[in-house]
């Protein structure tokens, strides 16, 4: 499995106190694992300054608001991994 | 200072947009009903009123950052530290600074200082959302006047 997700998963252990061995490239940060978006701030935070980005937590939120995404997109931490790796990536390019 | 109304801050007395700093002066009451619970016989300045004013303090420089288009919020603090009474009187000197800038939501530093002495600090956790209402906006616009927020820094409808 990939870095990122080791990464995150460690942040999201750490940060929420939640057994790392529960937390798998399938599981869901809200539906399976019961993260708030209050503590998901926390791992924003840890995330952000892990991995030298920014979160576009608000751009998120709105599309799945707005039925254009599904938390699954974001949330599952597989995806949300894939989702880090290509905003690293972004900033590669763009530096 | 006007507890009744949960106005703690009196006046900025530095904003710096650049740098992502505040400085703002807080003067405690000699007298209030709070004291007379807050110990009798022995008045002290609450700690959850400590941890109040450096939130404020935090807010009006998240405001002044986003140029009144976003309110924040109380979220979460953490690392708060009462480092040593405050009692009635006493002028209060609050610091705070950003820590973090994340996606509608923002991580200060904050410190609350009389004389010169460090007597509570925290760590604070803010969401920023677009105001609710233009009413809060325009209460917001309204005491930041009062407190002496800088003009060229007010947002102009």
């Amino acid at each position: 499995m990939s870095s990122t997700f080791e990464q995150i998963a460690n942040i999201i252990a750490e940060t929420c106190d939640i057994p790392r061995d529960t937390i798998t490239p399938e599981s869901h940060a809200i539906d399976d694992l019961g993260i708030d978006s209050l503590d998901f701030l926390d791992i924003a935070f840890a995330i952000d300054k892990a991995f030298g980005i920014k979160l576009p937590l608000e751009k998120w939120t709105q599309e799945v608001n707005d039925g254009k995404a599904t938390t699954e997109q974001y949330f599952v931490l597989k995806n949300l991994a894939a989702r880090i790796d290509e905003l690293v990536a972004a900033k590669g390019a763009g530096a | 200072m006007h507890l009744e109304y949960f106005h703690l801050i009196d006046r900025i007395i530095d904003l710096n947009i650049g740098a992502k700093t505040i400085t703002v002066e807080a003067q405690v009451p000699e007298k209030n009903t709070i004291f007379e619970g807050h110990f009798p016989g022995y008045p002290l300045m609450p700690g959850v009123l400590l941890i109040e004013a450096m939130a404020q303090t935090s807010g009006w420089l998240l405001i002044a950052l986003t140029r009144f288009e976003r309110m924040a919020f109380l979220g979460a603090v953490k690392e708060a530290k009462m480092r040593g009474f405050v009692v009635p009187g006493e002028l209060l000197t609050v610091d705070a600074s950003i820590i973090h800038e994340g996606s509608g939501f923002a991580i200060t530093s904050a410190k609350v200082r009389v004389g010169g002495q460090l007597r509570c600090s925290a760590t604070i956790t803010f969401p920023q959302v677009p105001f609710p209402n233009p009413d809060l906006r325009g209460h917001m616009l309204t005491m930041a006047k009062r407190i002496g927020f800088p003009q060229e820094l007010m947002a102009h409808d």
